[in-house]
Parts: C-alpha cells; sequence; structure tokens
C-alpha cells in the first residue's frame, strides 16, 4: 500500500505548495538576493517539503510550514550564515513610537518603488523578511510567529523595529537626494 | 489614555491586529486627533509602498517546470509489486468502462424507443376518443385493421381472464403504420402495439437488435418480443405480472 499512499500525497502536496511557488520564489529571492541561489533554494525547500509532507500535521498552518522550511533551508546555507547576524531580541525594546514630526508621509508618498527595494535590499534580513512575511504576504502575527518559530511578543517588536529601521533608511535617503540636489 | 500610548498601538490597528473593542476605540479617537489620524495615514502607506516593493521577483517557468516535474518522476522510478498488479486492474476497469459505456448507450435507445410508445400510449388514454374501433370482440376489431395496417394479427380469447378488450386504432411509431389495441384490467389500460418486425427504414439502428424482455421506465411496466415477423410492445400502469400474463395471452394466439 505503500505507493499508491505516496502517489497520492505526492498529488496532495502539490496541489497544496505549487499556488505558492510564485510568492516563495520572490521571498528567496529577496533573502539570498542572487537568483540562481534564490532557485537552488525553492527547488531545495519543494523537495524537503514533499520529504516531510507525511509529518505534515493536517490542521496546522500549511503555508507557516512551507515558508518555515525554506526560510530554515536559507539560515544554514552559507549565505544565509553569513547574513543572519544573531538578533538580539532583548536589546533594543524601545517601542516608544518614531518621531513623526518630520515629512515623511510626503517622502513616503514620493518615494518610488525602486527606492523602497533598494532600503528594503540595504535592511538586515531580519528585518527584510518580517517586512515581506507582514506586507507582502500579509500575513497574520500568528502566522508569522509559526513561520520564524518565535512567540507572538517578538514578532511585534521585531516588526516594528523594522519598519523603524525602514524608515531611518528611507529618511537618511530622503535627505541625501534633497542634499544632492 | 495619551495620544502616546495610543500610537503604540498604530501599528497593530493597521496590521489588523488589535480586538474588535480596541480598534473601535482607537477609531474613533482618530476621527478626533489629527495627529494620531497623520501618523495612522503614514503608517497605512508605508505598508503599501512595501507591499508594492517587495512584489519584485517572478520566477522562471523552467523552475517551475523542473519542480513540478520532481512530483511526476518520483514514483515511477521502479515498478513495485503493486503497480504490477495494478496493471491488469486497470485493463479490467477500462474494458468495464467502455461495456458500460456501451450498455449505457443501449439502455438509452432502450429507453427512447419505450418513452415514445409510452406516450402513445398516454396521448391515446387522454384523446376523447381513445380507440377508432370500440369493441370488446376480438373478431371484430381485427377485421377492422384489415386494409388499414399491411399486416394481420391474431387476438387472444380473453373469457376467463381478468382483461378486456377496450378497442383498437392505427398508430404510427417511425413512420410506420400498426395496430394499437387498448385492453383494460381492474379500471388499468394497457396499450399493446404491433408492428411489422422489419419496416422501421429510418429507425432500424434504434429497434433492430431491441432487447427482447421487460422493463420498467417512467413508472410503465412493458413488455416486448418478436413473433411471426411481427414486433409486439406491452405497455402499461399495471404490475409487471400482468403485464406478462397479457403477453402470454398474446403469444399464444399469435
Amino acid at each position: 500500500m505503500k505507493v499508491p499512499e505516496e502517489r497520492a500525497s505526492a498529488a496532495t502536496f502539490e496541489a497544496l505548495a505549487m499556488p505558492l511557488f510564485d510568492q516563495l520564489y520572490n521571498f528567496a529571492r529577496w533573502l539570498t538576493q542572487d537568483t540562481a541561489e534564490a532557485e537552488d533554494l525553492v527547488q531545495e525547500t519543494y523537495t524537503k517539503a514533499l520529504r516531510g509532507f507525511s509529518s505534515f500535521q493536517a490542521g496546522t498552518n500549511f503555508r507557516a510550514w512551507m515558508y518555515r522550511i525554506l526560510r530554515n533551508s536559507f539560515l544554514s546555507s552559507r549565505t544565509g550564515l553569513k547574513t543572519m547576524v544573531a538578533i538580539d531580541e532583548e536589546a533594543d525594546e524601545n517601542l516608544l513610537p518614531a518621531e513623526n514630526t518630520t515629512p515623511e508621509s510626503i517622502l513616503i508618498e514620493q518615494a518610488n518603488r525602486a527606492i523602497v527595494q533598494q532600503a528594503l535590499a540595504e535592511l538586515p534580513v531580519p528585518s527584510r523578511e518580517i517586512l515581506l512575511l507582514c506586507e507582502v504576504e500579509e500575513m497574520s502575527y500568528q502566522e508569522i510567529a509559526e513561520t520564524l518559530a518565535i512567540p507572538m511578543g517578538t514578532v511585534m517588536s521585531r516588526l516594528f523595529r523594522a519598519r523603524k529601521a525602514l524608515r531611518d533608511l528611507l529618511r537618511k535617503r530622503g535627505e541625501g537626494g534633497r542634499d544632492g540636489m | 489614555m495619551g495620544c502616546e500610548q495610543r500610537r503604540g498601538k498604530l501599528d497593530a490597528y493597521v496590521d489588523g491586529e488589535l480586538d474588535p473593542a480596541e480598534a473601535r476605540t482607537l477609531g474613533e479617537h482618530l476621527r478626533g486627533c489629527a495627529a494620531c489620524a497623520a501618523d495612522a495615514l503614514e503608517r497605512v502607506q508605508m505598508k503599501r509602498a512595501v507591499q508594492m516593493a517587495g512584489k519584485r521577483y517572478a520566477a522562471s517557468a523552467d523552475l517551475r517546470n523542473r519542480i513540478t516535474k520532481s512530483f511526476a518522476t518520483k514514483p515511477r522510478r521502479h515498478l513495485s509489486p503493486w503497480q504490477i498488479l495494478a496493471a491488469p486492474a486497470l485493463v479490467l476497469l477500462i474494458l468495464s468502462v467502455v461495456t458500460n459505456f456501451y450498455l449505457g448507450r443501449e439502455n438509452a435507445r432502450r429507453q427512447r424507443v419505450y418513452s415514445e410508445l409510452a406516450d402513445l400510449h398516454v396521448a391515446a388514454l387522454a384523446s376523447a376518443s381513445p380507440v377508432d374501433v370500440v369493441s370488446t370482440d376480438r373478431h371484430t376489431v381485427k377485421p377492422w385493421f384489415q386494409g388499414k395496417i399491411p399486416f394481420t394479427f391474431n387476438l387472444p380469447e380473453l373469457q376467463g381472464s381478468e382483461f378486456t378488450l377496450l378497442g383498437g386504432r392505427v398508430t404510427y411509431f417511425a413512420q410506420t403504420p400498426g395496430a394499437h389495441l387498448i385492453y383494460q384490467m381492474r379500471k388499468h389500460e394497457i396499450s399493446v402495439f404491433i408492428f411489422q418486425d422489419r419496416p422501421f427504414e429510418d429507425r432500424r439502428e434504434e429497434t433492430a437488435g431491441l432487447p427482447s424482455g421487460a422493463a420498467h421506465a417512467l413508472s410503465f411496466n412493458e413488455e416486448n418480443w418478436t413473433q411471426n415477423g411481427l414486433r409486439y410492445f406491452v405497455i402499461g400502469d399495471v404490475g409487471a405480472d400482468d403485464i406478462q400474463a397479457l403477453s402470454k395471452l398474446l403469444r399464444d394466439a399469435a
């Protein structure tokens, strides 16, 4: 009975996993910052996920599970080891709101896609990935917590820091741009 | 709660992560506080900017193909005993599908003929004059058909049976004239159709080879057979036993 089961689960897996293909690739490409590495990472993710699909618990979040496999594969890759600097969750718990007196809203309105993309690419991986999961994948905090295997509170503080870092980068660019004029 | 504290919740608010009561309270505050509203707006714009910027990379079709193929080829690497066993089963499955298809068509053909005869039966009973020759006497009914249809037939003696002959009419099925006899049994009417077995030229494929025997369709019971070059159909809303009894009388008389 092994083969039919395997086949059925491969078909089920394909039906569940292939709709995520484009998003997973986008995410992998953002993490690796390289096309060939991203392709390898996505392929590795699908291979690992298919192999481990029998251990996937029905009822748990499949998307979060796939992203977690992708991210773990990335973290254990050479690039991943280099880029993923230790995240000190406790170091910066300054949850005070950012200063909002600067005309950032104007800046962001004007900021075209390329500038935001550049800023995202410059962010450290932990900030980049949580922003992508939250804004691009539109994951809930709960899903992000499952994907990154961190508690909800950490999701919120990390997201807060990531947004602040992005704002700072955009502000710096904006100022730099103005200086250059 | 001051504006400072409220702003600490703005991220969760724009992410849709506050519980409904909290979100409502904060929403009300935003309507009255321009500074907080501007802050919230900026966060929403930032979210949108990241969302647009983040959807950036498209995978190659080649990668997709490679991955899709890896699902398909994996289980086919070598034939397992189960697959070897499965091959004859597959042949049987295909055969049974084909056979069912054929039987289905056969059945449909049969149903079509029966339902047309059932229509003739019902239409005759519904008309003001179901029969053109009104007689319980077979010796009156049979000669009436002479010259009206291109064949003759014999009708059974009904004395001692539950059936009564009501009369007959000329009918047409597939542009071919035939005899339509109506019998009665305990207030139920039964139609007997008699046609020449051969002349359904344009309907040959439908009536030729139509299996003899009993059938049940559209709440009618039917029986048909071929005898002495004539095709008999008996149809009515009585029980199958009664249809068979009448059929037997007709057969014996023919």
